[in-house]
């Protein structure tokens, strides 16, 4: 392995604990990969807001049809059990409490539990489509994200810097290099690569990462 | 009563200047094409209508519909949540000349409000934006011990929506997840206007599968084998088309 997971294995991590029956949203782009990883014998029912519940895989080239899309406005399939809907119902069901996991991407994410994922600042069209609904009403709001920006400066904060999506709404973050939980306000430490000392992994974050009881070593498959 | 009008020019000929139009689909799915670009076709004709506000998830991809209508200057504000698309240059070169406005919309906050303004309720609160900048200026009050941001019905003078099968009386049914929008809608405007691939007599719809009641249908116009957005995008189509 090397100093980091790949984004394949970050998703591969967060699917392992979506449960079987689980009513999952998956953020558009990175977090769709998490679909992929579904343990065996686990069958999840993904949402997305465009109004569809159970929908399958992508078609292939060629076999699209185009009112039967995801959020990410990519073609998806029925399978036995889709549900379609209006958006109305479909954010009932996200703020509604209905959705027990939605997976997510994140610019930063503070100790506390805010998030930032929408915006980058002033520059360009501002565009937030389901992103701040999506972060309340689901039992369990995750990130998955790399662990620091791509100039090596800390994504998990002590407070975020950029527009927020929500205040409070983050209870796990899946990065490149550990698993942590966000507790009254902290950021608690579950879980690190095996090769990387607490020190280490404190100098790559923003804020204090607590420990309470075992940290066990982050282990994934090559993929 | 028979909702039936003949043609796309007639269903689209009372559509004012400055009207709030309220425009169906996600993307492509649920786009209602022809109806969009009769409306062109009337401005290119007489001008009008112009100086529209237009409500809908997004704000435009490539040059056909929603983005052609932006391209021709008939659309001088968009209430929407995600004003990017595969190709959003006619909406982005617009908005960053500051010739058109711009009302940002949660997804979710959007679908509710144009769902209220159909309901007859005025306001409500949401979870969705507490302590964002979208929420600023906005009433805020705790129940519970949780903060909500107060939102506000969104109405329009018109909807134009597609659907899959219509009966004379205006009850529709919706393919797959091209219904998005459209039953909201069809609920918040004065004049609904909806163009259906198949027309059928009273009857002809199963009364459990209705998913938009007649009451909420003002006038359908038959259009068979209606054109998909996205295929027309891949196509690298434009409207009106450009001839040499």
């Amino acid at each position: 392995m090397t100093g980091k997971l790949t984004n394949a294995q970050i998703a591969w991590r967060a699917a392992q604990d979506i449960q079987d029956g689980a009513y999952v949203n998956l953020g558009i782009g990175f977090p769709e990969m998490v679909a992929r990883f579904q343990p065996a014998g686990r069958q999840a029912i993904f949402h997305t807001e465009n109004g569809i519940l159970g929908f399958g895989e992508a078609p292939a080239a060629g076999e699209e049809d185009w009112d039967l899309i995801n959020a990410g406005k990519k073609a998806v399939t029925i399978r036995p059990g889709t549900a379609f809907f209006h958006h109305a119902d479909s954010f009932a069901m996200v703020r509604g409490g209905h959705l027990d996991v939605a997976i997510l991407g994140a610019y930063q994410v503070a100790q506390n539990g805010d998030l930032a994922n929408w915006s980058t600042g002033p520059k360009g069209v501002p565009a937030v489509g389901g992103a701040m609904d999506l972060v309340h009403g689901a039992r369990r709001v995750a990130v998955i994200t790399d662990h620091v920006t791509k100039d090596g400066r800390p994504k998990l904060v002590q407070a975020c810097t950029l527009p927020l999506t929500g205040v409070a709404c983050v209870t796990r973050v899946y990065t490149s290099l550990a698993v942590v939980d966000i507790e009254g306000g902290r950021f608690v430490l579950r879980e690190k690569l095996a090769a990387l000392s607490f020190d280490d992994l404190q100098s790559l974050t923003g804020a204090p990462l607590h420990v309470e009881g075992d940290v066990t070593d982050l282990t994934v498959p090559e993929l | 009563m028979d909702k039936r009008i003949a043609s796309l020019a007639d269903a689209t000929a009372e559509i004012g200047d400055g009207a709030t139009v309220m425009i169906g689909g996600f993307g492509g799915s649920g786009a209602p094409i022809e109806l969009i670009h009769a409306l062109i076709d009337r401005f290119l004709a007489t001008g009008s209508p112009t100086g529209l506000t237009v409500i809908n998830n997004n704000a435009g991809n490539g040059h056909v519909g929603i983005a052609a209508m932006i391209e021709q200057g008939m659309v001088a504000r968009m209430i929407c949540s995600f004003p990017r698309s595969a190709d959003p240059v006619v909406f982005t070169d617009r908005y960053q000349a500051g010739r058109i406005a711009l009302e940002l919309v949660p997804q979710g906050t959007l679908a509710e409000r144009i769902r209220a303004g159909g309901a007859g309720i005025p306001a409500f609160y949401t979870p969705t934006g507490f302590g964002t900048d979208l929420a600023e200026g906005k009433p805020v009050a705790e129940f519970d011990g949780r903060s909500y941001v107060q939102e506000r019905w969104l109405k329009a003078d018109v909807a134009l929506i597609k659907a899959e099968t219509g009966d004379h009386l205006g009850n529709l049914t919706y393919r797959m997840a091209a219904r998005n929008f459209a039953p909201l809608m069809a609920m918040a405007a004065t004049r609904t206007i909806v163009q259906v691939s198949h027309v059928v007599a009273p009857g002809g719809i199963d009364p459990e599968a209705v998913i938009t009641p007649g009451i909420f249908v003002d006038a359908l116009v038959h259009v068979p084998d209606p054109a998909q957005e996205e295929d027309l995008n891949r196509a690298g189509a434009r409207y009106p088309e450009v001839t040499a």
